[in-house]
């Protein structure tokens, strides 16, 4: 949290929280608004003298396995839903990451916080992003209005989709304060396929071959050998390692990874994780600990297309010996790094080289208050993202400067 | 007829000169003007409402379409934009003030690309059309709306368009990377791109699904898979409703999810059976098609499993496809079902409800009461893994009445779907159909709240108006 920012009692239900936003934009006073904090250190400082939590919304609301659907409050901790839904079998479609070490917060992320700031893990490239799988919820816009958008069903095209515009967008359009996700059956098992010693551009080739077969690989990631080493699970290969996943009944998970293997037989020999060391590895993909941890370091996230990948990250490597690794098939390129403006400018000119986008997703605040975070918009998009701000938060009270400096 | 916004006088009284602006920005056979060659483009798949337009304009660019729209939006003229004219909701009713901007001559693939598993297609390529251009390489456009030959992806991500497979595959919105988009100023601006997740408002996101309110998109950035191995289809069929509901869920609680699990109704399995001739058990209150994929070992497997789970629901007969052309047979009836109801029926009205999957037996027992009261025929199909409900409502429209009640019909089914928890449209969107039942699912707030979305992207209220929103033009929009 912001050090400016005075501890204050929160809302302990959603019309609380409606009337205390009521209140600040008839005094216009800057809110930050947050679940219980642990992803305060992404993107830039909020300038708020106040917060606004969601943390004591908490609660699964609806649950309902076969129809696959499941409904909680903001504040609900993330690590209880993915429990509840373990009991019935069932899981988050996304693989939300935990980024709490990352971030330097002790804090249990909430179902809010991971809608609102839209990240997803390794299964993202396969099945979708976490926007993609929010079907519904209730948020408190500027005005301090109660509005509701999609429904608790799998299929809406009701109005235009407000999940999407308010799963991302930090805060910065209205407080989330309840959350509908469709969930699926948990795998009964997975395994992943190793191909040891490949260089990056031959790593990501394997990966396209793998994520275009019809053996519905499900997570596909390439880490250089000293990012292999911090996984427990990979440590032993003592080489890059080329990663490709695949999830199933068991029947098909053996069936399928034995094909994958002789589909990619080209790329050399491949090992095979069995699923506790599989599991194992991606939690640790997910989460990003493969990249460098010294805390003084920049990260960054940069999403490009899966072929631009290795170019992006040796582009990188030799401009500021960044530490990276790939996820997402090679196109999310995880970049850590001094935290400086000339690397930021590196950053910068590399995601655009390879046409895609990037994220400072962490470093000191001073760092954050100054360069574009994220990129930013062409004149026409940003006159509109300015107006669709104002049209819910007009008098600029939610989140500002959190994504931008002019939001 | 359905009330549109009062038609602008003067920009009808402008018309010579609005025709003409158009003829200096596009080739001479690409602006329509007199009225025999308007009328095609008067109605859309929603067929009881027709409306011939001010004009129509068919570009073959982006650039085109970015002047088009520079120079309506410099005479305040109103644009209706439009795909195949498929839109089973009046999506793409013209306005007799307002240009019709057709995509159909934007029919190019500009690139698809393997390795990173994408393709750019302008947006009056058809949704099979890309599955086509990829099919040589075993790959496919997942999406597969039922009117998938004609449609175009334009008009796919205006709508935001399901199908049959969403269950595995998701709707639209889940299969796109990038767009390419014209404002309301005539500005263009590319969206997303062949990468995941913008940093940003989710432009993408915001804009699938909008129905021409925020913007005209040109180009298409989707997903393409590798399609599987294979796939094969079972039918199922149960003595009642209820049954069918539990088999479902025991299905989906057992684990599996198959890649698509329809269902149909009594009348349905009549009407399909009759026009297809797909073996369906005529004895049936209610008939399952699931299929799943993968290798025929795997296929055998799933196959099994769920005849298991099915056999604990006392089916009446269990059939398992032995082979692609049986598989397709069994299809065939589900494909065909709007047409074989139009066989048995003069009209029909397809309605789009969404409920919660739970409440099958109660809505469709609803409905039955509602059939019997008001005289009008139903046949259902419904999407049962999603909760997406296509009630057919017969009639004939030779009947004044007739039409007015199949409405009133349709209008009592969708207020039941948000009563049970769902929503009034699961795929085909609002257009002007249901545009008057928004105020059922919202409230108030929630529609001015979208309504200011509209205006933040389109302040005069220039881009497909009538639409979606119950009628109430902000006051900066009148003329």
């Amino acid at each position: 949290m912001p050090d400016s920012v005075t501890q204050a009692p929160q809302p302990l239900n959603e019309a609380e929280l409606a009337s205390m936003v009521a209140e600040a934009c008839a005094t216009r006073a800057p809110v930050w608004v947050c679940g219980n904090g642990s992803k305060s250190e992404m993107l830039r400082p909020v300038q708020a003298s106040r917060s606004i939590s969601t943390a004591e919304l908490r609660g699964v609301t609806l649950y309902s396995p076969t129809e696959l659907i499941l409904s909680a409050r903001a504040g609900t901790p993330m690590a209880e839903i993915e429990a509840t839904l373990a009991e019935r079998g069932q899981h988050v479609i996304a693989e939300p990451p935990d980024f709490s070490h990352l971030l330097g917060s002790s804090k249990a992320q909430t179902i809010g916080g991971v809608v609102s700031t839209n990240l997803s893990g390794p299964r993202r490239i396969a099945w979708g992003a976490m926007r993609d799988h929010v079907m519904g919820l209730r948020a408190v816009n500027g005005h301090g209005e109660v509005i509701r958008a999609g429904g608790r069903v799998l299929k809406n095209v009701t109005g235009l989709d407000l999940c999407k515009l308010l799963s991302g967008a930090h805060g910065t359009l209205a407080v989330i304060t309840e959350v509908t996700i469709k969930v699926l059956p948990a795998p009964e098992r997975q395994a992943t396929l190793v191909l040891p010693g490949l260089d990056p551009t031959r790593g990501v080739a394997a990966l396209s071959a793998a994520l275009g077969s019809p053996y519905a690989v499900s997570a596909a990631a390439y880490l250089p050998r000293e990012a292999a080493r911090r996984l427990p699970a990979l440590a032993w290969v003592d080489r890059s390692v080329t990663l490709a996943r695949i999830e199933d009944f068991t029947a098909s998970v053996l069936y399928r990874t034995d094909r994958l293997r002789a589909d990619l037989a080209a790329f050399g020999p491949a090992e095979i994780l069995d699923d506790g060391a599989s599991r194992a590895a991606w939690a640790g993909v997910r989460d990003a600990v493969p990249l460098p941890s010294a805390p003084e370091q920049a990260i960054w996230r940069i999403s490009v297309r899966p072929s631009a990948g290795p170019a992006v990250a040796a582009r990188l490597q030799q401009a500021f010996g960044a530490g990276w690794f790939l996820d997402w098939g090679g196109g999310l390129v995880w970049i850590a790094g001094p935290a400086t403006e000339a690397a930021h400018a590196e950053v910068e000119n590399a995601a655009r080289a390879g046409g895609g986008t990037w994220t400072l997703f962490r470093g000191p605040l001073a760092l954050r208050a100054t360069v574009d975070v994220i990129p930013p918009e062409p004149n026409a998009l940003a006159a509109i993202a300015a107006r669709v701000k104002s049209a819910f938060d007009p008098a600029g009270i939610l989140n500002p400067g959190r994504m931008r400096a002019s939001l | 007829m359905i009330s549109q916004y009062e038609p602008k006088a003067g920009v009808i009284a402008r018309r010579d000169s609005i025709l003409a602006g158009l003829r200096r920005i596009l080739p001479d056979n690409g602006v329509i003007g007199e009225a025999l060659r308007l009328k095609p483009y008067e109605t859309d798949g929603l067929a009881a409402y027709r409306q011939p337009p001010l004009a129509v304009a068919l570009p073959e660019t982006t650039e085109q379409v970015a002047a088009v729209m520079a120079f309506c939006h410099a005479q305040g003229v109103r644009v209706v934009p439009r795909g195949a004219g498929t839109s089973l909701s009046g999506g793409a009713l013209p306005m007799a003030d307002a240009v019709v901007i057709g995509m159909m001559r934007m029919n190019r693939i500009l690139d698809i690309d393997y390795a990173d598993r994408c393709a750019v297609v302008q947006a009056g390529v058809t949704n099979i059309g890309i599955t086509q251009a990829v099919s040589e390489h075993d790959f496919f456009y997942a999406p597969d709306p039922s009117s998938q030959l004609a449609c175009m992806i334009g008009g796919n991500v205006m709508m935001n368009s399901g199908g049959a497979h969403c269950l595995r595959y998701g709707v639209t919105a889940n299969n796109l990377l990038g767009l390419k988009i014209v404002t309301v100023t005539g500005e263009i601006i590319d969206i997303g791109g062949a990468y995941c997740d913008s940093a940003g408002y989710d432009w993408l996101g915001l804009i699938t699904g909008s129905e021409g309110q925020l913007a005209l998109v040109t180009e298409v950035t989707v997903r393409i898979l590798h399609s599987p191995e294979g796939q094969r289809a079972m039918l199922a069929a149960f003595a009642s409703v209820e049954t069918a509901g539990e088999c479902v869920d025991a299905i989906i609680g057992s684990g599996i999810i198959p890649v698509a699990l329809e269902f149909m109704d009594r009348p349905c399995i009549h009407a399909c059976e009759a026009f297809a001739h797909a073996g369906y058990p005529l004895d049936a209150d209610a008939l399952l098609i699931i299929e799943v994929e993968g290798s025929v070992a795997e296929q055998d497997d799933l196959l099994g499993r769920i005849k298991e789970i099915c056999r604990k629901y006392d089916p009446i007969s269990l059939k398992v496809s032995e082979s692609a052309e049986e598989s397709l047979a069994i299809w065939k009836g589900r494909k065909g079902a709007f047409g074989a109801v139009g066989r048995i029926s003069p009209d029909y009205l397809c309605m789009d409800g969404t409920i919660p999957t739970s409440q099958l037996a109660y809505v469709l027992r609803r409905i039955g009461e509602m059939s019997a009261a008001c005289g009008l025929a139903v046949a259902n199909v419904f999407h049962a893994g999603d909760g997406n409900l296509h009630p057919l409502i017969m009639f004939d429209a030779n009947d004044p009445a007739g039409f007015q009640a199949a409405e009133t019909f349709g209008a009592d089914i969708l207020r039941l779907c948000v009563e049970v928890g769902g929503c009034l449209t699961g795929e085909h969107g609002v257009g002007v159909e249901k545009r008057d039942l928004m105020g059922v699912q919202f409230t108030e707030t929630e529609l001015d709240q979208q309504r200011r979305i509209k205006s933040a992207f389109d302040p005069g209220w220039l881009l497909n108006p009538s639409k979606v929103f119950p009628l109430k033009l902000p006051a900066m929009a009148a003329e």
